[in-house]
């Protein structure tokens, strides 16, 4: 076995216990602390490790340059959580006049449902889930009250209007704070047909009386989507939103109801594929208990042998960061593989060679990916 | 044990496999780079620097570096990257180390939240900080610079790292970046400073490096308290004036003029209040540097008296 791949095993092993077995971290090595540090961060779980060693005690008993790390995640997370809960009382307050519930989605659902996955955890953007019917009543509103729309391309403008599954992001004027409003959990073009009016029906209040989030299988189902279907070929898989699917299926597992009712919903839905993975994957890397009725029920979600064991261990690759001195290119072919999966499921066949026919027309007239600066801040969480 | 006992090939063989580690202030560095003139300049002006124990957690893994490619033989370009990754687009290759500097900054900037960082030159006489917060192109590095040759300690050109627990102000004792003008001024006005080579047309003009006195560096794990807050401005042919400041005045300056006050949020607001509180708080506008530092001089006089 050559250095690079023991080197990337050490890593995910050290992430994967780290996640796991939090109580043994006081006895780790500053050699392997460091390696941890670079990989959490890399995942955007340092939060994660921080918030696990406060609630037992235990930050004292870390090397201090490994605690002064975590610590800096903690203050920036508060931070963004000061930021998002602010920011969902001023939409409350621009739409007052519009009679429409606001679904909350991901992030701020975890957030303000205080929901475990919200713990050490870091989100840029606000997401929200409102019926079609009422976007545009919704963002002319918005518009007036001092969030903008970000410039993009009349090109992308259209992408997302007419194919997409949410409109272009708004952005207030003086907070910067990004809103990404969606009405639908996947592309309207998706291979996947998902009816979103469900959803709606079978939101959960919170105790404002205009915010809901999403029924608990719901909200599983659209975070397995999320981390399977809308990849990003530099960052593959999120390990984050596998983590939220676990801490979820740990906490709503405890319901009534919950286990039996989360296999039938996925198949209403059109989500028994990425419920199938998920569940596998979450087993396989966190060791979610599941119970084995539901891993049979699904038996038949799954696609045939060779598929799956491919799809296995690509979502395998890249879902575990690599170690950041030895990247690996078949993680890095993975993470690309599985990205052009999600977009061959976003859209059909001729409108996705239009799509890229596009996007390497730009690509080959020179224009530079825009890098947004405060995002690429935020990463370094 | 500090870079300077290291013979230049065994420092030429870590930064070109392994990576020099090196310790600024609270922070340890692993710098690689693959280019023949970035360690030549290494050798210059990091050789006072210490290198952390083989123990010590490492921060930051920063890299500057040629990628590989056709373009190495067309317009060489260098990257700065950090675990692996590169935010920035390339630099021209000639610019490596000044962007290698300014990306170290960066990651101070971007990941250092357990701290307050304040966007100041601090310097230190007796225990006793002084802060010159300022917006950029107010000759805060210059007369920072001036300061440390005449007797201050450099605590920190850039960063008034203030600890959260005690409020007290961390070293981390970085070269200087000077600035157009700026340069030659300080040649003229202490020839023995050791300065590094300019370097043309980078994205802030012309850039020269300052290697702080080796005082500075050997004493960078000894924190101070904040005492004073000078407001400078250079103004061309402007007279001494060095005017007390309303600590309301001073504490917005303050404030508004931090890299993370808002991540901090309250913690921040207490420092920066708690800090102004028991600092004296002065604006000082000049244009002789002999002048400016005799007034400043005074100021620390005073208290000893």
């Amino acid at each position: 076995m050559n250095k690079m791949t023991s080197e990337t095993q050490r890593a995910q092993r050290l992430l994967l216990d780290a996640l796991k077995t939090p109580e043994k971290l006081p006895t780790l090595p500053p050699a392997d602390w460091e390696l941890l540090l670079r990989v959490a961060r890399r995942v955007r779980l340092l939060g994660r490790l921080e918030s696990d060693l406060s609630r037992s005690g235990l930050l004292a008993s870390i090397p201090p340059r490994a605690a002064a790390h975590l610590k800096a995640a903690r203050n920036v997370i508060e931070h963004r959580n000061t930021l998002v809960r602010w920011e969902v009382n001023r939409i409350l307050w621009a739409l007052k006049s519009i009679k429409t519930p606001l679904i909350l989605l991901k992030g701020a659902a975890y957030l303000l449902a205080e929901l475990p996955p919200a713990r050490g955890r870091i989100f840029a953007d606000l997401d929200l889930l409102i019926p079609e019917e009422r976007i545009g009543e919704v963002e002319e509103r918005l518009l007036e009250c001092g969030w903008f729309k970000t410039q993009i391309d009349p090109y992308d403008d259209r992408y997302y209007r007419v194919w997409m599954h949410e409109i272009p992001p708004l952005r207030h004027r003086e907070r910067g704070t990004e809103i990404d409003i969606h009405h639908r959990l996947l592309p309207r073009t998706s291979r996947l047909k998902s009816d979103p009016a469900s959803l709606f029906m079978a939101a959960r209040p919170l105790t404002h009386p205009r915010l809901r989030v999403l029924a608990p299988a719901d909200m599983v189902l659209h975070s397995l989507v999320h981390l399977f279907l809308e990849g990003d070929p530099d960052e593959g898989l999120r390990l984050r939103d596998l983590v939220d699917v676990h801490d979820l299926l740990c906490h709503f597992g405890q319901e009534p109801g919950f286990w039996a009712g989360l296999t039938p919903r996925a198949r209403e839905l059109g989500f028994g594929r990425p419920l199938f993975y998920g569940l596998h994957h979450a087993q396989r890397l966190l060791g979610t208990q599941i119970p084995s009725v539901v891993l049979q029920e699904l038996e038949d979600a799954a696609p045939a042998w060779p598929v799956r064991h491919l799809m296995n261990h690509l979502i395998h690759l890249a879902l575990l960061p690599g170690h950041p001195d030895h990247p690996s290119s078949l993680a890095t072919f993975s993470r690309w593989l599985l990205y052009v999966r999600a977009h061959w499921l976003r859209m059909p066949t001729n409108l996705l060679s239009r799509h890229l026919a596009h996007k390497t027309w730009l690509r080959f007239r020179g224009a530079r990916k825009r890098i947004d600066l405060a995002q690429l801040d935020l990463k370094q969480q | 044990m500090i870079v300077g006992d290291l013979s230049r090939r065994e420092l030429g063989e870590r930064i070109a496999g392994p990576g020099l580690a090196l310790q600024f202030g609270p922070f340890n560095l692993r710098i690689r780079s693959n280019l023949k003139s970035f360690a030549s300049l290494a050798y210059q002006l990091y050789e006072p620097y210490p290198l952390p124990g083989t123990e010590s957690i490492i921060d930051f893994h920063v890299q500057i570096a040629s990628p590989r490619g056709l373009r190495q033989w067309m317009r060489p370009q260098a990257c700065f990257a950090i675990d692996g990754q590169a935010p920035f687009a390339p630099y021209a290759v000639e610019h490596a180390f000044p962007a290698l500097e300014w990306g170290i900054n960066w990651c101070v900037a971007t990941r250092a939240h357990h701290l307050l960082l304040l966007h100041s030159a601090v310097i230190e006489r007796n225990g006793q900080a002084m802060l010159f917060p300022a917006a950029p192109g107010d000759g805060k590095s210059t007369l920072c610079t001036a300061l440390i040759h005449s007797g201050w300690r450099l605590m920190s050109d850039e960063f008034g790292l203030v600890r959260p627990t005690d409020g007290m102000l961390l070293p981390v004792p970085r070269l200087i970046p000077l600035k157009n003008e700026s340069i030659e001024v300080i040649r003229r006005f202490r020839p023995e400073a050791i300065i590094g080579p300019a370097f043309y047309g980078t994205r802030k003009g012309t850039v020269a490096h300052v290697r702080p006195p080796a005082d500075s560096i050997e004493r960078a794990q000894e924190p101070a308290r904040p005492r004073w807050f000078v407001f400078p401005r250079w103004i061309a042919n402007a007279p001494l004036a060095l005017e007390p400041m309303s600590k309301s005045q001073a504490f917005l300056m303050v404030a508004t003029n931090a890299f993370n006050y808002e991540v901090l949020d309250e913690t921040a607001f207490q420092l920066v209040a708690d800090m102004v509180r028991s600092s004296d708080c002065y604006s000082l506008s000049y244009s002789n540097l002999d002048e400016a530092i005799a007034a400043l001089d005074e100021l620390s006089r005073a208290i000893d008296e």
